[in-house]
């Protein structure tokens, strides 16, 4: 069975229903995160005074910044790739999208050593409750990327260029709808960044 | 024709990822830098959240398309946004009765 509107827009709503339908998951997922934001604010309203600055002051701040950077270039790549597509590059897609492979390599293996050094130190989620809501936070967050490099590496295997070559701009919106996902990923970690590493 | 129009304005476009490519990365450096001033608490948490709002605007306006998505996306999105402040204020006004006086809120911060 075809699914419907996954190229021509529907007439109710003017879009792809791939489209609103990612559009409502990543509502729900600001819902999500947005609750551990608000559990963010009441821990720390309640924390002693000085008690969340001087836990936050044993992450590194270096190695969250070149995170930042990673994930944002990252961001770039995505939406390049997807810009080769409507240009008719394949081959320039498939370059994009495996930087932004990269990059999410790159995101995991430093938040690995990020995660590893506060072990090496005794340094639990059941250390303190900073620690508890900043493992929650990026582990959640660690989990999308996770689960965006799954759905990347399907979408370089040889199998993508027969999916170009069939249906090329189904292809092209699916690699859209991924791309909004990739980039609230981003969104979420431009938040976190400031939140649990500078203030 | 209609494809030499078509790659041309995606050209337009990947000027524009890379122009805001580059405010990100200036921005992110500016949020850094900002964390160094010496600032009261809540002057630190609203400096910060003003340049991640600044970041935010720019990924969900032109990685996501927002500035050129249908109004029902849009409308969606504003339902979000009201429904996020009600779950992260509602909690917090309540804090607020318990803290005792309502007129110095934002001390709680």
């Amino acid at each position: 069975m075809e699914i419907p509107y996954v190229v021509e827009e529907r007439e109710d709503t003017g879009l792809i229903n791939s489209k609103l339908g990612i559009w409502i998951f990543l509502a729900s997922e600001v819902m999500l995160f947005g609750g551990l934001f608000s559990a963010y604010i009441f821990l720390r309203m309640a924390a002693l005074p000085g008690d969340f600055e001087r836990w936050a002051s044993e992450l590194s701040v270096p190695m969250a910044t070149v995170n930042t950077v990673v994930l944002i270039s990252s961001s770039v790549s995505m939406v390049m790739a997807w810009a080769s597509l409507k240009m008719k590059d394949f081959s320039k897609y498939k370059m994009y999208l495996g930087i932004t492979i990269f990059c999410s390599f790159v995101f995991l293996t430093i938040k690995y050593f990020e995660y590893s050094g506060k072990f090496a130190h005794d340094i639990y989620p059941s250390s303190n409750t900073f620690m508890a809501i900043y493992f929650t936070l990026t582990g959640l967050h660690v989990l999308h990327i996770i689960g965006g490099v799954v759905v990347m590496l399907y979408f370089y295997l040889p199998i993508s260029h027969k999916m170009w070559n069939q249906q090329p701009e189904q292809f092209t919106n699916r690699i859209e709808v991924f791309g909004l996902y990739w980039h609230f990923v981003d969104l979420v970690w431009i938040f976190l960044f400031p939140v649990l590493y500078l203030l | 024709m209609s494809d030499n129009h078509d790659t041309a304005s995606m050209q337009d476009h990947i000027r524009v990822y890379l122009m805001v490519f580059g405010a990100l990365g200036v921005l992110t450096i500016v949020t850094v830098l900002a964390s160094y001033l010496t600032l009261s608490t809540s002057e630190a948490i609203f400096l910060a959240l003003i340049i991640a709002s600044v970041k935010a605007s720019l990924v969900l306006g032109y990685f996501m398309h927002l500035i050129t998505e249908r109004k029902m996306i849009i409308w969606i999105l504003l339902m979000t946004v009201f429904f996020f402040f009600i779950m992260i204020f509602l909690p917090l006004i309540s804090n607020i009765d318990h803290a005792g006086d309502p007129a110095q809120w934002w001390k709680v911060l």
